[in-house]
């Protein structure tokens, strides 16, 4: 059995206006050591499926069910306090934006040790050299004096890295890490990510990385979760996604962002019309309203019916959430000579 | 230019009524979302090279002074957030301004607005300087150039109607007679592919892409010249975020806007903008048309940005570029580092870049580039190739027996002849 088995996650929030439902039957699996890469738009539900892993939503406002198994044990059956002695020990997470996810008014050093002396029972001295300690693997300069600063004292890369060696000081076996470059630069992102990718083989953790970048994914994701309206819509290797996706949404996420390296060319192709609300999603398959592919479907499956996260044609561990019967046909036909015409002419000569 | 009337401004300036952009759906009430079929791709956008410049900057600076705490606030030092950065725009042309956080790229794209007054430097928009002009006489300038920020949640004013913000600056400006400014504010929400019913609802109804394009229909309403396009595209999401790249590329098409383009996201301003100019603490280290600044950079700030960026579509089929990893942050502003600003943390950096300062130095047809030494990656030269040209021995050392050739000192465009770095002569076309 794998270390982390998350089966059939629903999150939903009653509201006046009905239930949202933010995460509706999510499933995947993750071993030690390996990197699962949540992709999706705002609103897809990436960040509450993970909230929820860590049983950070409130029993009063969300409805959480299914199971989360981590080694063996089913999250959503513990207690708050049986929780709380996990959250942080065995599981922990890296915020998107470090500025307000540490308090202000106390020094750095001080909010990693308090992660240390929760789960260990220590003197604050032990604590402190343990946190001076993180902060030297995570790189910052003259951790014993930048210990004693503020968060205010750092710079936006420090305090992530600040902020990683928090999540990372009791030795996690999972890390999620919520959108973790979204506020840096790219040469900062770049140092960052290295550093996750370190840490990862250090440690043996498996972690998550939710993110909207696609570059993030190819970088860090042994595997690939596509997530639209609080499903998954494709889920396979990393490569075998963005190599051959078989879902018009991932097609649509890799036409609509431009590249560095590639042909100028190449068209920038947006998905139409926006998100949906998840309020009350549109009926069959959730992407159908924005779907230019839907026509090639007979009848109206896609207006009417779900289709089944099933393999596609590929791979049996390659899954899809879509009603085209050819769709590595129709991404060679009609996707990929429109986004990378330069690779189309390389695989016909 | 105050002879522009309503009368002038298109009818038709928008779409064809056929036009595929989605009607703006409306995230309330949206119980369907009708289907809209799919949208014109877009290829990356083409340089005229024989266009004229419409904006050209020259050695522009802006120091923003610090003041020390306490009741006589002493200023006690300065910002240099931009310290002589040089620039040409060509008419209908877009030229983008990428770096880090902190190196003056937004504050270059507001001194171009003069939302800033200048700390130097003089800036000609069509052929007058505008870097002193007073506030008063900024009033007929404010519709020649315009400004797309960045954030569509605080840039528009949200207890005004959609309708009042864009027909505001033709108020303002009294461009055409007050009944017409609603059939004008509806044209323009068609333009950039809004339901012009719309007019009435306030930016909370409408989704972080169609606020966007509110923003970028406030721009249009004078039909300005020239556009600054501050991060038009990053509080965005993906999928939305090429919808707008496009109806940019649209309307700079259409309405002939020369746009100052400047984004962190070099894939995108790859896409956007046919020439482009790196930034690191407030100077110009590299500009160069999009071919050479991607293919063969020379600065070796502009080839660990470039190796920085996590690219998808080589990630796919197999290549992982190597990373130069730059150590540390961008050092302050507030006290740059001598000589050249980049070598605390270049890979390459040696005693002269402490002493001497690299200029922008022009090598090739459409290439400049402030190193010492300057090359393709893993091809930089040994010795600084711009020592003989200042007149200094390899480490920066004043040296006696050399004669420094003129250089073409920091201007803009570029010149009919440059200094080939393999031949070590002048060269030209």
């Amino acid at each position: 059995m794998a270390f982390l088995s998350v089966r059939d996650l629903k999150v939903h929030f009653p509201t006046v206006d009905g239930v949202v439902k933010a995460t509706d039957g999510l499933s995947f699996e993750l071993e030690k050591g390996r990197t699962l890469g949540i992709v999706g738009e705002s609103g897809s539900g990436k960040s509450v499926s993970s909230s929820a892993i860590l049983g950070l939503h409130r029993k009063t406002s969300a409805k959480v069910s299914g199971e989360i198994l981590l080694d063996g044990t089913d999250l959503l059956t513990l207690s708050d306090e049986q929780m709380r002695r996990r959250r942080g020990k065995d599981v922990a997470m890296i915020f998107q934006d470090p500025l307000s996810a540490m308090h202000p008014y106390y020094s750095v050093g001080n909010q990693i040790a308090e992660a240390y002396r929760v789960h260990h029972d220590v003197s604050k001295r032990a604590a402190k050299a343990r946190a001076v300690e993180m902060l030297d693997r995570v790189g910052i300069p003259q951790p014993d004096r930048r210990v004693d600063d503020y968060p205010h004292q750092f710079s936006g890369g420090m305090r992530q890295r600040a902020m990683i060696a928090m999540g990372l000081i009791n030795n996690p076996s999972l890390l999620i890490a919520d959108e973790p470059t979204t506020a840096l630069d790219v040469t900062v992102q770049a140092q960052i990510l290295d550093l996750l990718q370190d840490l990862q083989k250090e440690f043996e953790s498996a972690v998550i990385i939710i993110t909207h970048d696609l570059g993030v994914i190819a970088e860090m994701a042994d595997e690939v979760l596509v997530m639209y309206a609080g499903r998954a819509v494709e889920y396979g290797s990393g490569n075998e996604i963005l190599t051959h996706p078989e879902m018009p949404y991932t097609w649509g996420l890799l036409s609509s962002v431009p590249d560095v390296s590639g042909d100028t060319d190449a068209r920038l192709i947006p998905i139409p019309g926006n998100p949906p609300s998840l309020l009350n999603p549109p009926s069959g398959c959730a992407f159908h309203p924005r779907c230019p592919h839907r026509d090639k479907v007979p009848g109206d499956l896609c207006f009417t019916t779900l289709p089944e996260l099933a393999p596609g044609t590929r791979t049996e561990t390659h899954l899809k959430r879509c009603h085209l019967t050819d769709p590595d046909a129709v991404y060679e036909r009609e996707v990929l000579p429109e986004i990378a015409p330069d690779l189309v002419e390389e695989s016909h000569s | 230019m105050s002879d522009r009337t309503s009368d002038e401004l298109p009818v038709s300036a928008g779409m064809p009524n056929d036009d595929p952009r989605p009607r703006g759906e409306d995230p309330v009430d949206s119980d369907e979302i009708d289907y809209v079929a799919p949208l014109e791709a877009h290829a990356a956008s083409v340089a005229d090279p024989n266009a004229k410049p419409i904006l050209e900057v020259r050695d522009l600076k802006m120091y923003f002074p610090v003041k020390s705490s306490g009741i006589i606030r002493r200023t006690i030092g300065q910002v240099q957030a931009v310290d002589g950065v040089s620039f040409q725009v060509p008419e209908g042309g877009s030229l983008g301004l990428v770096g880090e956080s902190g190196c003056g790229k937004s504050t270059t794209g507001r001194l171009i607005t003069r939302l800033y007054q200048p700390t130097g430097g003089t800036i000609n928009f069509d052929g007058r300087d505008i870097s002193k002009t007073s506030a008063r006489q900024l009033k007929p300038l404010r519709r020649e150039i315009q400004m797309i920020f960045q954030d569509p949640y605080t840039s528009l004013n949200p207890r005004h109607s959609v309708g009042s913000i864009i027909g505001a600056p033709l108020a303002i400006h009294k461009v055409v007679p007050r009944d017409k400014i609603l059939p004008r504010v509806q044209e323009l929400l068609d333009i950039v592919g809004l339901n012009p019913e719309h007019y009435n609802r306030y930016p909370h109804e409408f989704s972080g892409g169609q606020r966007q394009r509110i923003g970028i229909a406030r721009a249009l309403t004078l039909q300005p010249k020239v556009l600054v396009a501050d991060e038009p595209v990053s509080a965005l999401d993906v999928s939305i975020q090429a919808q707008v790249i496009n109806l940019l590329q649209d309307v700079q098409r259409e309405f002939n806007i020369a746009f100052l383009f400047v984004a962190h996201d070099l894939a995108v301003v790859r896409h956007f903008c046919p020439e482009i100019a790196v930034m690191y603490l407030g100077k110009i280290v590299e500009i160069a048309d999009r071919e050479t600044l991607y293919n063969r950079p020379n600065h070796p700030y502009t080839q660990a940005l470039l190796s920085a960026v996590p690219d998808v579509k080589q990630a796919a089929v197999g290549g992982r570029r190597e990373r130069i990893r730059l150590e540390g942050d961008v050092p302050s502003p507030i006290n740059p580092p001598s000589g050249c600003r980049f070598r605390t943390r270049c890979p390459i950096a040696q005693e002269i870049c402490a002493r001497v300062e690299p200029p922008l130095l022009q090598i090739g047809q459409r290439h400049k580039v402030a190193c010492h030494f300057a090359g393709e990656l893993g091809k930089h030269p040994d010795r600084p190739v711009t020592a003989p040209l200042l007149g200094v021995d390899d480490t920066g050392a004043p040296d006696p027996g050399a004669t420094p050739s003129p250089l073409a000192a920091n201007e803009p465009g570029y010149s009919d002849t440059w200094y080939d770095l393999e031949r070590k002569t002048m060269a030209s076309a």
